[in-house]
């Protein structure tokens, strides 16, 4: 599988990343280059395989309804960008 | 008015946040109103390197949710991640259940005009709730308040079963009560610990495959739902009148303005990228877990409704109105330990407390009332204590302050008449008092006799035992 | 001497009969530091004042007959992705470069209480995104071996610093050979438990499925003593092995008679230096000499592991790097017009190339239509691969293998061929894919630069490895050699 210019400008949008015209052009050959070699991985027949999402056969880790202490105000804003009324601001959400 | 040539099809995605004291993956309080930020931690923040454990009572109410909605329980369920970038998700996903969801296939029956109708449900899935954003500036700026965000919610996915507004609001109504009697919600839509998302589209009667769908949201009461989902009818059917093609889209149903506008976005189409969550672990349900949380769904709005009809006669409809919320049904139910006559509390609660909490917008956990005030009443009643006009006084004072009948009759010396020699000195009074009315009368105006009775009523403060009133009337009418 | 060449069990001997003090400790850190760091440039964050508080504070107690922790006044690096209250946390990216967080790692909490004292944060790959320390957004740091050359990554730092003798143990973490090539590297021993083993809260996600944070040390004693302080079950962690945790230290003990080797045959391979080869070998020939077998052993899928590794690490990356967008920490673009703007710009002028490669590539194989071809896909072969260890396992109690391939490259020499660096953790990322413990400890030197043999163990069992590393340690002198600084 391989992909153009047009896939690497729509992973960047999801992504929220702007690639310049040169980076664009670098990353188009590099992700070819490895998804060429993920390729490889169509030489096995997994259809009966089972997807493994935790090594570990852990399930069921749960924690009791119990409120715990919040931040203090300051704390949880000190490192915002830019705070307001103990609010994070951010910009127009749209323009 | 619905058209008469398109069939309306709606779907509904409502969710229920679920009240846990605690939030589903950190241990941050659930609690509504505080100050912005303060119910936050660095694992609802987002911040770099933190994890989410899950909540178990969070998972017992949804597995509740899921078995009164008569889903399901998936054996086996997991946690998936919901990508998307917007301020009010700090990880920029949402922990979602995408592939195998806690709940599958259930129903509720609703009842539009007398019909019962089996909508079916989907899916129920668990998620995390995200934060509050304030629009300031006029727009220019927006504010971020993570307090709701990581409060647990239920996802709750109707088929596309619901062919009317009205079948949507009964749906959600249903829904709320459900969610109300076990005890797993506030289910306040003003809120927000009810919310409710619609798919509706229009097409040809007769036709089998669906039209293009609008998804409505921002619809933030029942009456919202209704009249968005009604001028959202309106508009496509106009659009097909005319012609033209339905676009699919999302639209903001915009109280104010009465109508549905297209949510203007530039966010290109989702690709929410779900993934497993490789923090959280598979969730295994055995058999046990779920029949002890089964066992803890009390009776259900249907079978209470059924009971109610058989046991107390109740009317149909009295039964449904009394069984959609469970604190009327509760009040109904805990009346009837102080007095034997259903009808009568029925009546007091479909007339006057319903009448009451409507004309002052209030809930019924708001008002002072209680089950043993109506049933005790009831009887001052039956006893003839007091009369159904004084009683009137009664309930309202009940309903407000909670003091007991016999107090209340007390303090305000509301005891009836029914003295015959007391009333009937003063039906003389105001017989002598009235002459032109007793003349009226005696020359066939039977009315004049209605505003005798009104004068003794006056007199004695409306504590006159209306029926003795009536007869040493008539007799001294007679008589003189 | 500087009290620095001493073992944490002689430190902490000498420290309990108070012959040395833990201020001299933590002077003697920061001297090393100012005398290296020129060349070295292994920290990125020193924590000088509030270290130097907390020696004096401990000598305090300590002359007042106080009880403390074991390790009280052992001076630890840690490396930059593992969140310290109060004290900066870039993970080597623009991105946090202001970064202060309100909370401690699981790992950070145990080593306070520990009573070890923080020297500061150590360099690493940007997010841990590397195996050379190039993608630092800040500098290289150097193998103190050769100063041209990398000392591997992700963890290059906290594996520099120790065989620079800056600090005589630090803490780094493995993604899919993070720890183990640069401790190959640099020519210190360095462990990868099992994961699960080690809490992941506050370790800073790089692919949660396989991140596990690791000690660095200069013997594999020390080792031991640092993963007991690290280890156990953590409640914040729902990935954390609810398991016994044994003695690390006393497991040591015992010989590695009649214990039996697997050596993967596709880890002898045609991309494997000669040179390292022959190390391991010869490293084999001491094993048989303490009367332990070994043969050859296959691992049918190992071929596959790279490709299957890069596709889910750089999904699971593309989703935990998400959160870094502006609004609630981090470096804010300036000016940005709108919302979307202040993502785009923060998120390009914060990450570095390799940073951005592999969102771009996580991104895509999650993405609609491509996630059953790619990211399932990988999961598929996961599930083979650890087959192939559960496989290997039910007959050997440890497998044998080289860490890396090579020894350190040259600085510059791979930074445009980002599938040829991937190669370097061949050897390394199938042992991470199916989640086993495995240590990288130094086995002699090929034309002047350290060969790291690893071992590699049954889940859990990193007793098992220890012991069988001690063993090795204890017949013969490769861990005592010092780069010349």
């Amino acid at each position: 599988m391989s992909i153009n210019l047009d896939n690497v400008e729509h992973v960047a949008r999801l992504a929220r990343l702007q690639l310049s015209a040169e980076e664009k052009h670098q990353f188009l050959d590099q992700l070819n280059a490895i998804l060429k070699y993920a390729d490889k991985l169509n030489e096995l027949h997994t259809d009966d395989v089972q997807p493994t999402t935790h090594v570990l056969p852990i399930h069921n880790v749960m924690r009791d309804d119990v409120v715990r202490e919040s931040l203090p105000i300051e704390r949880v804003m000190a490192n915002a960008p830019e705070e307001e009324d103990g609010h994070f601001r951010v910009p127009a959400v749209l323009d | 008015m619905p058209s008469t040539k398109y069939e309306t099809v709606i779907g509904l995605e409502v969710h229920v946040e679920l009240h846990t004291k605690s939030k589903i993956f950190c241990g941050c309080s659930t609690a509504f109103g505080a100050p912005a930020n303060t119910h936050t931690c660095p694992i609802c923040l987002g911040h770099p390197g933190v994890l989410p454990v899950l909540n178990r009572q969070a998972v017992e109410y949804a597995m509740k949710a899921a078995m009164a909605l008569n889903c399901e329980i998936s054996p086996i369920s997991d946690f998936d991640r919901k990508n998307y970038f917007y301020p009010d998700s700090p990880k920029a996903y949402q922990i979602s259940q995408n592939t195998r969801p806690i709940g599958l296939n259930g129903w509720i029956d609703i009842e539009v005009d007398g019909v019962t109708k089996r909508i079916r449900i989907n899916r129920l899935h668990m998620e995390e709730d995200a934060g509050k954003l304030t629009h300031i500036d006029g727009g220019f700026g927006s504010l971020v308040d993570l307090n709701r965000c990581g409060t647990p919610l239920v996802e709750i996915v109707s088929e596309a079963d619901l062919r009317s507004p009205e079948e949507a609001k009964a749906y959600l109504e249903k829904m709320k009560a459900i969610m109300q009697y076990c005890d797993v919600s506030d289910v306040k839509m003003e809120e927000g610990s009810l919310r409710c998302d619609a798919n509706i589209s229009l097409r040809p009667y007769g036709q089998a495959e669906f039209g293009t769908k609008a998804e409505l949201k921002n619809m933030n009461s029942f009456r919202g739902v209704l009249r968005g989902l009604e001028y959202e009818e309106e508009r496509q059917a106009d659009i097909l009148d005319e012609g033209g093609q339905v676009v699919q889209e999302t639209r903001r149903w915009d109280e104010a303005q009465g109508r549905t506008l297209t949510m203007r976005s530039k966010e290109e189409a989702h690709d929410y990228r779900y993934f497993p969550d490789p923090d959280l672990v598979t969730l295994i349900v055995e058999p046990e877990w779920k029949e002890r949380v089964r066992a803890s769904i009390p009776e259900l709005p249907d079978a209470r409704k059924a009971r109610y009809a058989a046991e107390y006669g109740l009317s149909h409809y009295d039964a449904e109105v009394i069984t959609s919320s469970i604190k009327i049904a509760d009040l109904f139910e805990q009346s009837l330990t102080y007095t034997t006559d259903a009808k009568a509390v029925a009546n007091w609660i479909m007339g006057d407390l319903l009448g009451y909490l409507n004309q002052n917008g209030k809930e019924i956990e708001e008002v002072a009332l209680t089950g043993e005030g109506l049933g005790a009443m009831i009887g001052l009643i039956e006893k003839g204590t007091i009369s159904n006009k004084i009683a009137k006084t009664v309930f309202k004072e009940m309903v407000e302050s909670g003091k007991s009948p016999q107090t209340i009759v007390e303090e305000q010396g509301l005891v009836q008449i029914s003295d015959e020699g007391a009333i009937k000195a003063i039906v003389e009074k105001i017989v002598a008092a009235n002459p032109q009315s007793v003349e009226d009368f005696r020359a066939g105006k039977e009315k004049a006799i209605g505003f005798l009775v009104g004068q003794v009523m006056r007199e004695t403060k409306g504590k006159a035992n209306p029926t003795v009133v009536n007869e040493l009337l008539a007799a001294v009418l007679k008589q003189a | 001497m500087t009290p620095l060449e001493l073992t944490l069990v002689e430190m902490q001997q000498q420290l309990k009969s108070r012959s040395l003090s833990a201020t001299e400790l933590v002077e003697a850190s920061y001297k090393r530091i100012a005398a290296t760091e020129p060349q070295i440039q292994a920290f990125l964050t020193l924590n000088e004042s509030q270290a130097l508080d907390d020696a004096r504070a401990l000598d305090e107690l300590l002359a007042q007959g106080g009880e403390v922790a074991p390790l009280a006044g052992i001076p630890v690096g840690v490396k930059d992705n593992i969140v310290t209250d109060g004290l900066r946390t870039t993970c080597a990216s623009r991105f946090l470069d202001n970064f202060i967080p309100v909370y401690d790692a699981t790992v950070s909490r145990k080593l306070k209480e520990a009573g070890m004292i923080t020297i500061g944060k150590l360099n690493m790959d940007e997010f841990a995104m590397g195996g050379s320390n190039e993608n630092s957004a800040y500098q290289v740091t150097r193998n103190p071996w050769d100063l041209d050359r990398v000392p591997g990554g992700s963890s290059g730092g906290s594996a520099a610093a120790v065989a620079a003798g800056q600090v005589p143990f630090a803490l780094g973490s493995d993604t899919g050979g993070s720890i183990r090539q640069p401790a190959a590297y640099c020519g210190v021993v360095g462990l990868k438990p099992t994961y699960g083993l080690v809490s992941r809260f506050g370790l800073v996600a790089f692919a949660s499925s396989l991140d596990q944070i690791g000690p660095f040390a200069r013997t594999v004693e020390d080792t031991a003593l640092a993963l007991q302080v690290i280890a156990g079950h953590d409640t914040m962690d729902s990935t954390s092995a609810n398991v016994d945790i044994p003695n690390y230290v006393s497991a040591l003990q015992g010989d590695v008679k009649g214990l039996r080797i697997g050596v993967p045959k596709e880890y002898m391979g045609a991309g494997v230096d000669p040179k390292v080869k022959e190390a391991v070998m010869a490293a084999l020939r001491v094993y048989e000499s303490l009367g332990a077998q070994w043969e050859e052993v296959s691992l049918p899928h190992t071929e596959y592991a790279v490709a299957a590794y890069y596709l889910l690490a750089s999904s699971e990356a593309s989703s935990n790097l998400a959160r870094f967008d502006g609004v609630r920490y981090g470096v804010r673009a300036a000016d940005p017009d709108n919302l979307l703007d202040l993502y785009v710009q923060s998120r390009s002028q914060g990450f570095g190339q390799e940073v951005k490669r592999r969102i771009m590539l996580g991104t895509y194989a999650l993405s609609s239509g491509y996630y059953d071809a790619f990211y399932l896909k990988a999961q598929k072969v996961r599930t083979l691969i650890k087959k192939d260890f559960d496989d290997a396992f039910s007959r050997y109690d440890l497998l044998i293998a080289p860490t890396a391939p090579t020894t350190a490259f040259k600085i510059g020499e791979q930074v445009n061929n980002p599938l040829q660096m991937y190669m370097n953790d061949i050897l390394t990322i199938p042992v991470s894919l199916a989640g086993v413990p495995a240590i990288s400890v130094p086995c002699g030197l090929a034309d002047g630069l350290p060969v790291g043999l690893q071992i590699i163990g049954k889940p859990f069992d990193e007793a098992t490895v220890l012991k069988a590393a001690h063993a090795f340690e204890q017949h013969t002198e490769h861990h005592k050699l010092r780069p010349q600084l």
